[in-house]
């Protein structure tokens, strides 16, 4: 009967109710939105790269390492030598390795040498494999597969030619032109830096740079393309390999076994334990957005204790009618706690819905657009805490304006005196 | 009309040498020696402000005085703690205000049943008739509230008029043994009063609660076995003693 009258008390002042409901509702839907993207962004970048057990490299720092190999940021200090690459390759424990290149670009966007084995193994999201919107792999010397991002921004089809840079700036002085790529295929949009990378053989890189030493052309030497196709264009050295095992067991035995390599320095990273690494340091930034979104939440609960509170003056007479009837003044108390921890459900149950409205409307965009993937499911785990915090909250809020009313009604007394 | 008490039976109320101040406040206000009976109608006049309100206060248990005795069928209040008390005043006193007796936004049935909600006796004395929707209604009925706006609407819709009938049945229901009416008619004509305080008067026939009114119409003084001048119970001179509890 209490709980039936104080929810007819609130429909009796809806339109404050629901404006308070409102405010609650979206503070909890923007925090649940900055939670799972949070999560979304942080299981992205997880996933950036998936099913390669180790990395290698010439050897300085994990994060340095998977930087220029995974995101394309930044150099590598040194190569690792091809004589290296196939003593590892070579190892029993080693079930397929993908060698990589880097060093030259396209308009801004980084080109990597590769092989065919990258399609075949590189990875990402919950073990995706990578997978073509148009086109095939590279099957020519002077093919080139573009990632999605790259055919989008540049306006790129499948046959178009296009020439690599040397170097890295978005202008290259330098260039390729002797040597014009073709586009054999496009990849599909990946949300990783895979979507703005330019793909070509390991090959190919080699037969571009025939004419070159030490990052300039040999002045007076031009091999004909054609010319270069006869050639042994194996390369002397690589930028990285990504490695998978034939057992995961065997990991940290050939991680071991590759950090201690005699003939060479070089360095060998689980991608896993580098990306927990690398986002440690911009984590940073994460935190300050929930703890923003926390403010919101925390500014929504004090709005609704002084709606509550704005309404006290108003409710007198209805306090001493309570009274009245034999009410305790903490019942009258509690009424108010109940009335707040009820805004506080209906906040964060209309929060969750207009969450989940927009997760569905705006999930699909984002994944297309940003290659964040946002899962659409209901909160749960430290979501569901979230919301629950959120209405202990809102409960408690409700002490304020109840000590309030408690005070009121025994100075009140059974007359309402103002 | 007045049935003589037994000498057995405790009075209804019994105030001796009260004496009490609003906190923080130069208002103060003393009763020497007041007593309603069993059954007994008793009609207080009193201008307004001349402390009635406080004195209804302290019968119903909401304020403490300082000093004396206040006992209510035989239970003296002090000896309650406050929680007691509540409970007290929900099971043996109906009270009716002057006007805003109602919750606004509750049915004139649902404010008849909050006079139970807190009165588990009450409503079990209430429930072994009948249950406490159909007694409600039936009260309602018979202080003249049209049956189709009993339910289903809220109480402010109500005219006046209609809103003290069902004031009177919230204070009615279950039968306490005291009903408290604080200027009940004052919000309503000549004509209208006079058929309100029948219903009211048929209803105490029924269950012999006692009634204490208190009002400045002197006019209704016709209607009740006893009418008592505020001033004459008063005891202004005699300052009550704010230090002792």
């Amino acid at each position: 009967m209490l709980l039936r009258l104080s929810l007819q008390s609130l429909a009796n002042r809806r339109s404050t109710a629901l404006l308070t409901i409102l405010a609650l509702a979206i503070s909890i839907a923007l925090f649940l939105s900055v939670e799972r993207v949070r999560t979304g962004a942080r299981a992205s970048f997880g996933n950036t790269i998936a099913g390669t057990d180790l990395i290698v490299g010439a050897r300085s720092g994990s994060v340095q390492l998977l930087l220029y190999s995974v995101f394309r940021i930044g150099n590598a200090t040194n190569n690792m030598t091809w004589e290296s690459y196939r003593d590892i390759a070579d190892r029993p424990e080693v079930a397929w390795t993908v060698p990589i290149s880097l060093g030259d670009s396209h308009r801004g966007f980084r080109v990597m040498g590769t092989t065919d084995a990258y399609f075949e193994h590189y990875r990402f999201r919950g073990n995706a494999p990578l997978t073509f919107a148009g086109g095939k792999r590279f099957d020519d010397l002077f093919d080139a597969v573009l990632g999605a991002d790259v055919a989008a921004d540049l306006g790129y089809k499948v046959g178009d030619p296009i020439v690599v840079a040397h170097g890295l700036g978005a202008v290259g002085f330098t260039k390729h032109e002797d040597m014009p790529f073709w586009v054999s295929g496009i990849l599909a949009k990946t949300g990783t830096p895979v979507d703005r990378t330019v793909h070509v053989s390991l090959k190919a890189i080699e037969a571009i740079h025939v004419d070159w030493q030490s990052g300039a052309r040999t002045p007076g030497r031009s091999t004909g393309a054609d010319a270069v196709r006869a050639m042994d264009l194996t390369p002397k050295s690589i930028t990285a390999v990504l490695v998978g095992v034939t057992s995961k067991l065997k990991t940290f035995r050939l991680q071991r076994h590759i950090n201690e390599y005699p003939q060479e320095p070089l360095l060998a990273v689980l991608p896993g334990v580098a990306l927990q690494e690398l986002w440690s340091l911009i984590g940073v930034a994460e935190s300050a957005l929930a703890g923003v979104s926390g403010m919101v939440v925390l500014t929504a609960l004090i709005g609704m204790v002084a709606a509550i509170l704005s309404s006290l003056s108003e409710r007198r007479r209805e306090m001493a009618i309570l009274r009245a009837v034999g009410a305790g003044p903490s019942i009258v108390g509690c009424l108010m706690i109940l009335e707040a921890g009820t805004l506080a459900l209906a906040g964060a149950f209309t929060g969750t819905f207009l969450f989940l409205a927009g997760l569905a409307i705006a999930g699909p965009i984002v994944d297309q657009a940003y290659g964040l993937y946002l899962p659409f499911s209901l909160p749960s785990g430290r979501e569901f805490l979230i919301l629950a915090g959120f209405v202990c909250g809102g409960i408690l809020s409700g002490l304020v304006p109840a000590i309030g009313a408690y005070r009121m009604s025994l100075a009140d007394g059974m007359t309402v005196r103002q | 009309m007045t049935e003589p008490s037994t000498p057995s039976a405790p009075p209804t109320v019994l105030l001796e040498h009260v004496a009490f101040q609003w906190p923080g406040s130069a208002f103060r206000f003393g009763v020497d020696r007041f007593r309603i009976e069993k059954a007994e109608r008793v009609l207080l006049l009193g201008p307004s402000g001349g402390g009635k309100s406080t004195l209804l206060g302290l019968i119903s248990g909401i304020s403490q005085p300082q000093k004396g005795l206040i006992e209510l069928l035989g239970t003296d209040l002090a000896k309650l703690s406050s929680a007691q008390r509540d409970r007290f005043r929900a099971e043996h006193l109906g009270v009716i205000f002057q006007m805003f007796n109602l919750l606004p936004y509750a049915s004139a049935l649902d404010n008849v049943r909050l006079g139970l909600s807190f009165a588990p006796k009450r409503e079990r004395r209430v429930r072994e008739k009948e249950t406490p929707e159909k007694a409600a209604a039936r009260l309602l009925t018979a202080l003249g509230l049209p049956e189709d706006i009993q339910t289903g609407q809220p109480a402010s819709l109500l005219s006046s008029g209609q809103q003290q009938r069902v004031a009177a049945a919230r204070a009615l229901i279950g039968d306490p043994e005291l009903v408290i009416a604080d200027e009940p008619t004052s919000a309503l004509d000549g004509e209208s009063q006079q058929a309100f305080l029948e219903l009211i008067f048929k209803q105490l026939d029924r269950s012999g609660s006692s009634l204490l009114m208190v009002s400045h119409d002197e006019r209704l003084s016709r209607w009740f076995d006893r009418v008592i001048r505020l001033a004459d119970i008063k005891h202004r001179e005699e300052a009550p003693d704010a230090a002792t509890s």
